[in-house]
């Protein structure tokens, strides 16, 4: 039934739609299983935690044997609750400096620099800052907890940074506990910038350069010709790239898990307090509320991509 | 005119040569410290360079365990990952049928979410499923969530290759599964290097999932364990662990190096549609 509902046009020619429909029953057998892997691993969670987010499910106590149904009680709670607001602004101005500021500028910066320079020298670069990308999330914030490791107090032996200081006759910090928003911003641009780099290159690619040189033939400053003809062409890959880092920096959790311990409240983020809420203090349902509402700003902000970068399909 | 281009390439040059160097500073410190049999988290050249530190871990059986599963968690995540999208990619590449532009955008949403939020409620339905501290469990959120991307990249690629090609094998007498076989698998080859490279370190990278969803000691993956080394502060041997982060990074830098042609251009044709 559901084959016949698909068969598009159909056409009263019988060898036809024979093979057309033929083709289609091979064609969704075909997409079966990846759609069946997707709706149960994917969408799953995503129905469960709508259904334990309206329970006070919990790993121990009354909510472990026995969840009961809590109704919007979970939600209400949210948004009365001063750490998930805390969360949520913590998000907000990491997403912001870290990507959207930070990763973007740097990376559109780059990508325009290294426009025209020498190949050798651009891909030694360009090799460095996408390593800073590739490795491991562990392993970056590994890298920079013994980068910014030391302190004025510390036991430990100072990390590069402190070294750098004190050569510099500067003071030493201990720099993730002084400032640990700050820290977590640079250190997500770092590991963060490569991608869009790369973006912003094969978008500049794209860009005749003949319409660059007679810019530059009729008098046009670098200044005029980045605003009046490199950024107008480059709004889709802007757009694309605003979205995408967007949405990555919003499931963030690694890198600052790593570098803070997860337990500063100056730097928790939203995947944070939902950790901390359902793994350290058992609270399932009140975990999955938050987790739900991290989906819906995404499917939100997803949606609003789509629609404005116009897919063509 | 070449010493104005040169006058105004230069200080270009600086500031991109000071952008590299801030890049390269915070990767230097495990560089050295693996080379350094006695290294602490203080930056120095080694005195004695030596690869005693990776021979330790390797001979001592640090590194055999997580690295396997890290391997399992990757390699199945990444041959499920190109059959499944490789399949469902065919005939959304291939066919005309009515639902296709609903799917296609249903599976670019699905592509732009961030999945990986959802480990909470996942680890509620894996403790029902019993798929909990397995690394199944792991593997199959792991596809799932690299899934409409992957597809989404499989059906550019494939769009590329030429269906007149396949008609043209067909008519010279290949069966379906040789036209496939012979014709469209080799050039589709770079859609399926991207997919897998892309889904493998995925997996190979994860930290987040195998954290929550595991916790028998013996079937954590390296990410996992590499933090519980570095939690033991003070009492570890800097070099080992240093040792132990660029073995485990250096398959991700290996397999981008090697599929980085083609990355961008399915990326970003990818999301041009």
């Amino acid at each position: 039934m559901q084959l016949k509902a698909q068969v598009d046009g159909v056409k009263p020619v019988s060898m036809r739609t024979s093979r057309r429909q033929r083709r289609l029953r091979t064609g969704l057998l075909f997409m079966l299983p990846a759609l069946l892997v997707t709706f149960i691993f994917m969408l799953g969670p995503a129905i469960w935690s709508l259904y334990i987010s309206l329970t006070n499910m919990s790993l121990t106590g009354v909510g472990a044997a026995t969840p009961e149904w809590v109704g919007f009680q979970n939600f209400q709670m949210i948004f009365r609750d001063g750490e998930f607001l805390n969360a949520l602004r913590v998000s907000l101005t990491y997403l912001v400096f870290s990507a959207l500021i930070g990763q973007a500028l740097l990376g559109l910066l780059l990508a325009l620099l290294m426009r025209k320079r020498n190949p050798v020298f651009k891909s030694i670069l360009g090799g460095i800052v996408v390593v800073a990308w590739v490795i491991p999330d562990v392993v970056a914030g590994f890298l920079w907890s013994s980068f910014l490791a030391g302190g004025p107090q510390s036991v430990l032996s100072p990390g590069l940074l402190n070294v750098i200081m004190s050569t510099l006759t500067m003071p030493q910090h201990a720099w993730l506990q002084e400032y640990p928003m700050t820290m977590i911003i640079i250190a997500n641009i770092w590991r963060g910038t490569a991608f869009s780099m790369l973006l912003y290159a094969s978008g500049l690619e794209a860009i005749p350069n003949d319409l660059l040189e007679a810019a530059a033939i009729d008098g046009a400053s670098p200044w005029v010709r980045l605003r009046s003809i490199i950024l107008p062409l480059l709004k889709g890959t802007i757009a694309t790239d605003l979205l995408l880092i967007t949405l990555s920096t919003l499931s963030d959790f690694t890198l600052v898990y790593v570098l803070t311990g997860g337990s500063n409240l100056q730097t928790e983020l939203m995947t944070i307090y939902q950790y901390r809420q359902a793994f350290q203090f058992y609270q399932i349902g009140y975990g999955s509320a938050i987790a739900l509402l991290i989906i819906v700003v995404g499917a939100i902000l997803s949606m609003l991509y789509i629609r404005i970068l116009r897919i063509e399909l | 005119m070449t010493i104005r281009r040169f006058l105004l390439a230069t200080p270009l040059y600086i500031i991109l040569t000071a952008l590299g160097l801030l890049f390269l500073v915070p990767l230097l410190w495990p560089i050295l410290a693996s080379f350094n049999p006695v290294a602490t988290l203080a930056l120095e050249i080694p005195a004695h360079p030596s690869l005693d530190n990776f021979v330790t871990i390797i001979s001592n059986g640090t590194v055999t365990q997580p690295f396997t599963n890290s391997l399992i968690l990757g390699v199945s995540t990444m041959l499920l990952t190109i059959v499944l999208s490789g399949l469902a990619a065919y005939p959304l590449s291939r066919y005309q049928f009515r639902l296709k532009r609903l799917l296609m955008y249903g599976i670019l949403f699905a592509s732009a979410l961030p999945v990986l939020a959802l480990i909470t409620p996942l680890y509620a339905m894996y403790t029902t499923l019993n798929l909990q501290d397995t690394l199944q469990g792991c593997i199959l959120f792991f596809v799932a969530s690299a899934l409409p991307f992957s597809i989404w990249l499989m059906k550019n690629f494939l769009d590329t290759v030429p269906f007149e090609l396949e008609e043209a094998a067909a008519i010279d007498g290949a069966s379906t599964f040789r036209a496939l076989w012979h014709v469209v698998l080799p050039l589709a080859a770079p859609g399926i290097a991207v997919v897998g490279v892309w889904s493998f370190l995925g997996a190979w990278t994860n930290f987040f999932v195998p954290l929550i969803i595991l916790q028998s000691q013996n079937l954590l993956p390296a990410s996992v364990t590499i933090y519980s080394f570095f939690g033991a502060y003070g009492q570890i041997n800097y070099g080992q662990l240093a040792a132990f982060a660029m073995l485990y990074a250096l398959p991700a830098v290996a397999l981008y190096t090697l599929v980085s042609r083609f990355f961008v251009k399915g990326i970003s044709g990818g999301l041009k549609g």
